[in-house]
């Protein structure tokens, strides 16, 4: 539908605005805070203009951490990205390789190890997270990054997703391939991979995302300071006992943890768009 | 260079029988052609000799070698798909170069195939795009070079040119015929469209429901299809099949009280059965001078420049009649034809198994 009247106009770009301001307010208050120092932060009426002393948090947050009792939040970045990292490489490696063996072998009970997996969608892990803890405590995974990824990694999305993507492969493509004498795992990584990569590129983004924002389940397996996720140690920020609250390193802590999340999303913006609505391969 | 045997190959899908034990003895250098209507079986039989498909039962053999049992890439043979199946991540190049890669060649090796095949086809220019920035005949040429360059010892082709215009088709055609009569390689090719089997192939099969219907030269096939389906099948625009009783001293065939023709020579066997007479419609003439036995009523005419076609019933039955004038004849709507053909040119169907008559 194509209005043009001055109107019309008017409104939609009223409402588009008004949908930014909602969600870029809370956005700016929090870098706004985190250009100020402790004492601004005190005061009434709150600043709505940025101060001078964005480096000088920065630098604070980063190398030294918040309160007194607090680790570097740099370190935290650091663990939290190896997180996110691994979950997302490991779920698409093991979802690749599980939909590739669904979609192009023929093995005995084929169909019920794809509903078996696909079951495991109705189990995420809030709702499986005390045997889960279990588990890991005994194989002694606590307070390591194995701990903290490997009971995410297993994913039916993503093998469902890739089952779907190489069911869209042409039949051809294989029946080329085979005539040119290339075997099952040469066809995987010189074909499959190559023609998916876009659809790849935009699962790591969600999958990135997921891992890093994750809360419930580092909180439970970490207890040494030094394996803490920045997305965890927000909260117990603001728990920092017999302290006011650090306002300004607070939001600098929460910018910091929103970046990379954004970054991601920037950096890969049109290989995810292109794996989300590409239809033909 | 190879000879292909087939030997009572057969082929099911589970409960769905699809080939009915073929037999077919393809020779050195022929360029053979499998033709029928689509869903009769062509590309399942073109794929079982290039290993994509595992027969049932029977045996084929490339070379006098069986390879039942051999995969693809080991049975010495190269195939141009219909959507040409070429890899879209790679250049025109690596799709050439891939299955030699495989096969571990020399680097030097591969680029004076790649070159060659690409000069032979003059694709050279386009080398390094991808298969997406090329036209439809251009992708259809590299899914050639990529064949070429294996140097196999048999080619298969599964429709190469449906996906193309009608001019370049015929173009296409052209090219193929004449590089494989350049290269003297062993070929079969699948198409549903008869013009293409008749132009290109040295010898032809014709295939319905999974069964042969005759194998033959595209002349054998025209002067003496072996049945009625290959009668119909073959030539364009297709036979007139006509419903008619053979008369009691078996010398002519009557299609109505007022329309019948004579035989060449009488068929007393047949004589007060029903049968069904093949009349093409370029061997039909209008003849207004002599004593004609058949006439139509004409209700449509179609003037394609170079003939002239026209279609009628004959008066007293329903049967709609078809004949192709050579030129542009004026003819109405309404007119009455008396028609005439050269009995040498009748073709007699039993009615109930299909058979040629003789
Ligand atoms: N993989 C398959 N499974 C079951 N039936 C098949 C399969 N492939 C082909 N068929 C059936 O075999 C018949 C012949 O198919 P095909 O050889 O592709 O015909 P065409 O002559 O059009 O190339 C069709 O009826 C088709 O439904
Ligand atoms: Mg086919």
């Amino acid at each position: 539908m194509v209005e043009n009247r001055p109107y019309v106009t008017f409104m939609a770009h009223a409402v588009l605005i008004f949908g930014v301001i909602i969600v870029a307010l809370p956005i700016w208050v929090t870098f706004v805070a985190a250009t100020h120092d402790e004492l601004r932060m005190t005061q009434i009426p709150l600043p709505l203009l940025p101060g001078g002393h964005f480096f000088e948090n920065l630098n604070e947050v980063l190398f030294e951490g918040v309160g007194s009792r607090g680790s570097p939040v740099g370190m935290m970045l650091l663990n939290s990205l190896i997180m996110a990292l691994l979950i997302a490489v490991g779920k698409i490696s093991i979802s690749l390789l599980s939909a590739f063996a669904i979609v192009y072998f023929r093995f005995p009970f084929r169909m019920g190890f794809f509903w078996l997996i696909f079951i495991t969608l109705m189990l995420p892990v809030e709702v499986r997270i005390l045997p889960t803890f279990a588990v890991v405590a005994d194989l002694g995974l606590l307070d390591s990054y194995m701990g903290l990824s490997l009971p995410l990694i297993a994913s039916a999305t993503a093998t469902f997703l890739f089952r779907q993507v190489f069911l869209g492969v042409p039949d051809e493509l294989l029946e080329a391939a085979r005539i040119d004498g290339a075997g099952p795992m040469r066809f995987f990584w010189d074909i499959l991979l190559p023609i998916t990569r876009t659809n790849i590129a935009a699962l790591f983004v969600i999958l990135f995302i997921y891992g890093w924002n994750q809360y419930l389940w580092p909180l439970l397996i970490t207890t040494d300071q030094s394996m803490y996720t920045v997305v965890m140690a927000i909260k117990q920020l603001l728990e920092a006992a017999e302290e006011t609250p650090q306002w300004h390193l607070i939001m600098m802590t929460t910018l910091l943890a929103m970046a990379p999340p954004i970054a991601v999303v920037v950096g890969m913006q049109k290989l995810f768009v292109k794996g989300l609505t590409e239809t033909e391969k | 260079m190879a000879e292909i045997h087939l030997n009572k190959v057969c082929k099911s899908y589970g409960d769905v029988d699809v080939l009915f034990g073929i037999d077919w003895t393809i020779f050195d250098g022929e360029f053979v052609v499998i033709v029928g209507p689509s869903g009769c079986g062509k590309s399942t039989l073109l794929r079982t000799i290039a290993g994509l498909e595992k027969i049932t039962q029977g045996e084929i053999s490339i070379g006098n070698r069986v390879v039942n049992d051999l995969e693809p890439a080991e049975r010495d043979i190269a195939m141009v798909f219909q959507n040409y199946a070429l890899y879209p991540h790679m250049s025109v190049y690596d799709n050439m170069a891939y299955g030699l890669k495989i096969r571990g060649l020399e680097k030097d090796e591969i680029e004076r195939r790649v070159n060659h095949a690409a000069d032979t086809l003059e694709i050279r220019d386009y080398l390094d795009r991808s298969p997406r920035q090329l036209s439809g005949g251009q992708r259809q040429r590299v899914a050639m070079g990529r064949a070429i360059v294996r140097e196999p010892s048999v080619f298969l082709f599964d429709e190469p040119l449906s996906n193309l215009d009608a001019k370049l088709r015929v173009q296409m055609r052209l090219e193929i015929k004449n590089l494989q009569q350049r290269l003297g390689i062993t070929s079969v090719y699948v198409t549903h469209d008869q013009v293409e089997a008749m132009t290109l192939g040295h010898r032809l099969m014709v295939l319905n429901g999974g069964y042969v219907e005759q194998l033959g030269t595209p002349i054998e096939l025209y002067e003496k299809p072996a049945t009625e389906f290959v009668a119909g099948f073959i030539g364009s625009p297709s036979m007139n099949l006509l419903k008619a009783k053979i008369s009691g001293d078996g010398t002519k065939a009557e299609f109505s009280d007022h329309n019948s023709l004579y035989l060449a020579s009488a068929l007393p066997s047949q004589a007060n059965r029903q049968v069904t007479i093949g009349l093409r419609p370029e061997h039909l003439m209008v003849n207004k001078t002599s004593q004609a036995n058949m006439s139509i009523k004409v209700n449509a005419v179609e003037h394609l420049g170079a003939d002239t076609l026209a279609h009628g019933e004959f008066e007293g039955c329903d049967e709609i009649v078809t004949l192709r004038l050579h030129g542009i004849v004026m003819i109405n709507q309404g007119d009455i034809l008396p028609l005439e053909i050269d009995p040498d040119k009748v073709h007699i169907f039993d009615t109930e198994t299909g058979k040629r008559l003789e």
